[in-house]
């Protein structure tokens, strides 16, 4: 099916970015949300955007559809600078965002009360557009009665029923069940290859690489810290895509070695200690508990190794839950990451094979050598009731992370207290080192 | 489970530049008061209240009246406030410290104030009814406000970004979302502002110092004429009719607008039955109403939002000029310098005022307000010391509760203005001080907020917890201290701080009375507040009612507050 015109130079993009960034707050607890993406969007394109958590997919997604303002570059929308909200374009949202005090009925038809449409012909699009998505039936329904599925398909009909040019969906399936999700998937691919919605190109955010490669004409896959684009894969499977073909299962396992990068060496992956020249790294959000966890499951394996790929399927883990425990088992060196494989190192897999008590040694070796920990570690030491307010640690950590500081604040401190380092106590809101672990 | 009261706002700092600013404009408008009050007549005549039956009707009529036009003011003031909070960060640095603060603060005590520049400005009785308004106004819109503020900055973003892709105009903006996602808030907290009303109303209508009578006709002169003269009769007719209008209002207003207003809701808790009422079902299926939906609403919004849309289309069209919003700014920034200016010049003026009054009457003012803070400490010592086992007994009896609560309900809904004048007469005469009636009073006023807050904190114990507990064989004192008060904590302190703030509310009608020909008064703030007022010692005024705001808002912000914040983050079952 040649639905797709990739790169035909002489037709005009549908939608352009030149050079886009998005930073939040202000120097010096600025944070780079989108820095200098360029892209080009042409007509009868199905485009993915992927990326894990915080990579500002859909904070670039917002860009694109001119709710958000731009911090520097252009938008451009068939070759016309964008000053608002786009009304060419529209959005289906992952949480839906159906009014429940309106019928489902009422929800889609308030999109085209806003355009003045008259009552009547309203009803009659709405009915239509209802009866597309296999809604009829429904119309008098409040969406708190439907299941999810259903509520997304009111989603759809919404959308659809503005008539879009560029329809944009962020992530419209990750809040829904495994079932409903595949099956309104076939159903959205559907109705954009049959041409039965009058739309030129869908620009879909997601975490999940199988879903892209499933959908997309092309992945344009983004990383974290600050978001910007690693790289564009084409995808050429003919339609429909079958997922366990193995040309279907390369691209999925190229597109995660992609995302999920390469352990790097040492030095240059820890960074260094907060308030100190250089930039200080900041600790992937996993609850330590889930990173133990994949230790012991990546041990279970055959030669203590795993494609990432079928790991994430086995524990039916998003993208965006798997990443941050990777990264952390990365950071720690208990394991390495290579296209798209992870194995345990030997300190991994003695890890993975130890008690509790041992575990807690491992790690504190462990932890220690990651600047952020060791500072509170050492600055804890220093102090002569060793207790400290966690307000001093946050303000410390701002420059660094900005808004993010009580978040990697409470990061070191899960991982801290594992490795009984150190101690909080919740009422004070108070770090504070055990009295046994000072005498040691 | 809700809490019924105040929400304090843990996240602002305890004290700020912001609070000072604000209880600088209060002394201010205070100021300005007082300075008015010079001029003010020094006799004002009365009504005359007849206590027929037969007038009681009319009584009903306008005191329901006063309300409703206060209702209406507030509700106009609390949607434009909230908005332009919600939606000018530069604003909200000075709109939500103040509503923080008028909140919290004692208003009965801007009622002399209000009255005597009121009366100033405006014929007497004009004066008088305007003042009453007032009065009820800055006693009910504040967690209004507050309420429809939280709403509009809590609307989920995917909401409002739906409302902006598919272009929703400010209009069908608050039709569709706004006015809905707000809509439950709105209206209990309309109720509370309602019931609360009522007590100001009553004290205001039978307000009357030395020469001065600032009553109005309606049930609270109604009821205090019938006490002052010792007519039973009377005093239940008027009680009687009091307590039908409320319920005919709780039931005819307020009740179908919850169950209207329920479709709103954004998640159903399986645990909170829907409302109901037979008036909004009546309502709901009579054909005339069907036939008026039909007919004459239904096409007359869509006009109406069609008419809209085409302006909002209009104006789009048409591209505004960037120098008149430059020159707006400009005169925006001149009228800032202005009001800066004549705020710190009429500030100026008020310390000038305040330094005129001689030490001995500070030490009045002082002696004041500590008098007043052990009585209102008193009073909820005994509050909690019956709410507790009866609130406690109540929850976690559902047999009892079902028995209970509308007993409970009605007894709640009488405000303790209308009593206090039979409190009075049956006790002045027995102990020959005011004292225990201004305790009582402040009790009658209060004890309600921590009772429902008990009973609602017991329902709320999970049953995990209580079968934990029951396992474990923990029993006695040592069950109060491991489940029940530790659960109860939270809603313990909204009930506290909620009838704290009532209570020094009270002290301003409960230290000083005229009551049949003879005046009573104990020491006190409000004592010390109405004895100005009477003798026209307008500085000992200002001083007065600034001290009892600024000791109030203390309290609140060193003690309440902290407490709070413990009870959120340490106590709140979630």
């Amino acid at each position: 099916m040649a639905i797709n015109t990739i790169n035909n130079a002489t037709t005009t993009p549908l939608l352009e970015l030149k050079n886009v960034s998005r930073l939040y707050g202000k120097a010096p607890k600025q944070f780079t949300a989108v820095q200098d993406v360029s892209l080009v969007i042409h007509p009868g394109e199905f485009v993915c955007l992927l990326g894990p958590s915080g990579c500002g997919k859909s904070t670039l997604l917002r860009m694109i559809t001119g709710l958000n303002p731009v911090s520097a570059g252009k938008v451009l929308y068939k070759g016309q600078p964008q000053a608002s909200v786009n009304p060419h374009a529209t959005i289906v949202f992952q949480t839906f965002a159906l009014y429940p005090w309106l019928t489902v009925q009422q929800n889609v038809e308030v999109a085209l009360k806003a355009r003045g449409v008259p009552e009547a012909e309203r009803r009659k699009k709405a009915d239509q557009l209802l009866d597309k998505v296999g809604l009829d039936g429904f119309e008098g329904a409040y969406p708190r009665e439907l299941s999810g599925g259903m509520r997304q398909k009111v989603g759809f009909a919404r959308a659809m029923a503005v008539e879009p040019q560029l329809f944009c969906l962020d992530e419209p399936f990750s809040a829904l069940d495994v079932l409903s999700a595949e099956a309104l998937r076939g159903e959205l691919l559907e109705l954009w290859t049959t041409k039965s919605i009058p739309t030129e190109a869908v620009l879909m955010v997601t975490h999940n690489i199988e879903e892209a490669v499933f959908l997309a004409d092309r992945i344009i896959v983004m990383e974290k810290d600050p978001g910007r684009v690693l790289a564009e894969v084409e995808v050429t499977l003919h339609h429909p895509r079958n997922r366990k073909d193995t040309a279907f299962q390369a691209l999925v396992d190229k597109v995660y070695g992609l995302v999920a990068g390469r352990t790097e060496p040492e030095m240059e992956a820890l960074g260094t200690a907060p308030g100190t020249p250089g930039q200080t790294k900041a600790l992937p959000a996993a609850v330590f508990n889930r990173l133990a966890g994949l230790l012991e499951t990546v041990d279970a394996e055959q030669g203590n190794e795993v494609d990432l790929y079928r790991l994430a399927e086995d524990l039916k883990l998003d993208l965006d839950d798997i990443l941050p425990i990777v990264e952390g088992a990365e950071i720690l060196g208990f394991a390495t990451v290579d296209q798209g494989d992870i194995r345990l190192t030997p300190l991994g897999e003695a890890f993975a094979t130890a008690s509790i008590v041992a575990r807690k040694e491992i790690l504190a070796g462990r932890v220690m050598r990651l600047p952020i920990i060791r500072w509170i570690y050492e600055t804890l030491q220093k102090d002569d009731n060793q207790r400290i307010a966690e307000d001093y640690f946050v303000d410390q950590l701002q420059a660094d992370f900005g808004d993010f500081a009580k978040e990697q604040l409470d990061i070191a401190v899960d991982w801290g207290r594992y490795a009984d380092l150190f101690a909080y106590d919740e009422g004070s809101g108070e770090l504070f080192m055990e009295e046994d672990e000072s005498a040691k | 489970m809700r809490r019924y009261g105040l929400a304090l706002n843990i996240n602002l700092p305890a004290f700020s530049a912001g609070d000072a600013f604000i209880v600088l404009i209060v002394g201010v408008v205070l100021y300005i008061g007082a300075r008015l009050a010079f001029y003010a007549p020094a006799v004002v005549s009365g009504p005359t209240i007849t206590l027929a039956p037969a007038a009681l009707p009319w009584y009903a009529l306008v005191s329901t009246g006063r309300m409703a036009i206060a209702y209406l003011f507030s509700l106009s003031f609390t949607i434009a406030y909230a908005y332009t909070a919600a939606r000018n960060p530069r604003a909200r640095l000075i709109m939500l410290p103040l509503l923080d603060i008028l909140q919290s603060v004692p208003i009965l005590s801007f009622l002399p104030v209000v009255l005597l520049s009121m009366t100033t400005i405006l014929p007497e009785r004009t004066g008088v009814e305007v003042a009453a308004i007032v009065l009820i106004v800055t006693s009910q819109v504040w967690n209004m406000t507050f309420s429809f503020y939280q709403s509009l900055t809590t609307i989920p973003t995917e909401l409002l970004e739906a409302a902006a892709i598919f272009r929703l105009n400010p209009w069908l903006r608050f039709k569709t979302l706004e006015m809905p996602f707000g809509a439950n808030g709105l209206i209990w907290n309309s109720m509370v502002s309602w019931a609360g009303g009522w007590f100001f109303l009553m004290a205001a209508e039978s307000f009357n110092v030395g020469n001065r009578d600032f009553r109005l006709p309606g049930l609270g002169s109604y009821l205090q004429q019938a006490a002052s003269v010792g007519d039973t009769t009377a005093i239940l007719l008027g009680l009687g009719t009091l307590i039908v209008v409320i319920v005919l209002l709780d039931q005819l207003v307020w009740r179908p607008l919850l169950v209207w207003a329920d479709r709103f809701k954004v998640e159903m808790s399986a645990g909170d039955a829907p409302p109901t009422s037979w008036f909004y079902d009546l309502l709901n299926r009579s054909w005339l109403m069907q036939q008026f939906a039909r007919r004459v609403s239904h096409p007359s919004a869509e006009r109406i939002d069609q008419r809209i849309v085409r302006f909002f289309d209009r104006r789009a069209a048409t591209p505004s000029v960037v120098p008149a919003q430059r020159r707006r700014s400009l005169i925006a920034i001149g009228a800032g310098v202005i009001v800066v200016t004549l705020i710190g010049y009429a500030a100026l003026q008020a310390a000038g005022m305040l330094i005129t009054l001689p030490l001995n009457e500070w030490g009045l003012v002082l002696q004041g307000v500590f008098a007043t803070f052990l009585r209102v400490a008193a009073a909820l010592a005994i509050g909690l010391a019956w709410t507790i086992p009866v609130g406690v007994l109540v929850g976690s009896n559902r047999r009892a509760a079902n028995f209970l609560q509308p007993v409970i309900q009605i007894f709640a809904s009488i405000p303790a203005t209308a009593l206090f004048p039979v409190i009075v007469l049956a006790l002045v005469g027995i102990t020959g001080s005011l004292n225990t009636p201004a305790i009582i009073l402040m009790l009658l006023g209060t004890q309600w907020y921590i009772l429902f807050n008990v009973i609602a904190g017991t329902s709320a114990l999970p049953q995990d917890l209580k079968y934990t507990t029951a396992l474990l064989q923990i029993k006695g004192w040592a069950r109060w201290r491991t489940l029940i008060l530790p659960a109860l904590f939270p809603y313990l302190i909204t009930g506290l701080v909620t009838a704290g703030g009532g209570a020094w509310n009270a002290s301003i009608v409960a230290e000083y009375v005229t009551f049949g020909g003879q005046t009573y008064s104990v020491t006190g703030i409000g004592a010390v507040i109405a004895e100005a007022t009477a003798s026209g010692n307008y500085a000992l005024l200002l001083a007065a009612t600034l001290a009892l705001i600024i000791s109030v808002v203390t309290i609140n912000r060193i003690v309440w507050r902290r407490l709070y914040k413990v009870a959120e983050e340490r106590y709140k079952m979630e």
